[in-house]
């Protein structure tokens, strides 16, 4: 009874904490310069927040916890292949990085320089 | 406990919103495609809540197959992408 009523109190917050963390990446994909840095902040914070916000619906409502585990690991797994693919998009149509930016190892790994990058 | 979702979905079609505006003006497609796959992320969180508010798992299946085919869509487009560049 007792936890019957503070599960979704709980699994609210947590929701509310990953939507947090959603809003975040969208304010970072418009302050970041370049397309690199918004990659950055739009793949891994949209991780966490997703996972976030999944645990808490799945917490609020524990008879769906099979498929929003499952869901949770889908992200898991495609979220950082889809950040590498467009990562390695925009490097290899030239596309430049930031006025600051200090290193980039993939194109001194192709000029085949032995660099800090090792 | 209502109350709470509500917000959250309010919060949830704000931050879609922001992320729409970096589809409108990002400068590349890179960009933009950056911005798909976040927005993608958003609505997946916003069918969830639409099926805790509705009751109804079905939602769930929804937001399932979303974000599979959001995926093969974003590998879809980069390797169009670049190969274009590879061919110029």
């Amino acid at each position: 009874m007792e936890l019957q009523s503070v599960l979704p109190v709980l699994g609210g917050l947590i929701s509310i904490v990953g939507a947090l963390f959603l809003l975040l990446a969208a304010v970072g994909i418009i302050r970041m310069p370049d397309v690199y840095n918004r990659m950055q902040t739009g793949t891994k914070a949209t991780t966490l927040g997703s996972i976030l916000f999944l645990l808490g619906i799945g917490i609020a409502e524990p008879s769906w916890l099979g498929k929003i585990v499952l869901l949770i690991l889908f992200i898991v797994f495609t979220n950082p292949i889809s950040s590498h693919v467009l990562a390695r998009a925009a490097h290899f149509r030239g596309i430049p990085l930031a006025e600051g930016s200090v290193r980039d190892c993939l194109a001194d790994d192709e000029a085949g320089e032995q660099g800090v990058c090792e | 406990m209502p109350v709470i979702i509500d917000w959250t979905s309010a919060f949830l079609l704000g931050s879609c919103m922001v992320g729409i505006i970096r589809i409108i003006i990002g400068p590349t497609s890179a960009d933009r495609l950056t911005a798909l796959n976040l927005v993608g992320s958003q609505v997946i969180a916003l069918l969830v809540v639409t099926a805790f508010r509705a009751g109804s798992p079905v939602y769930l299946d929804v937001a399932m197959v979303y974000s599979v085919f959001g995926f093969l869509g974003v590998l879809a487009i980069t390797r169009y992408l670049s190969k274009r560049s590879n061919s110029k």
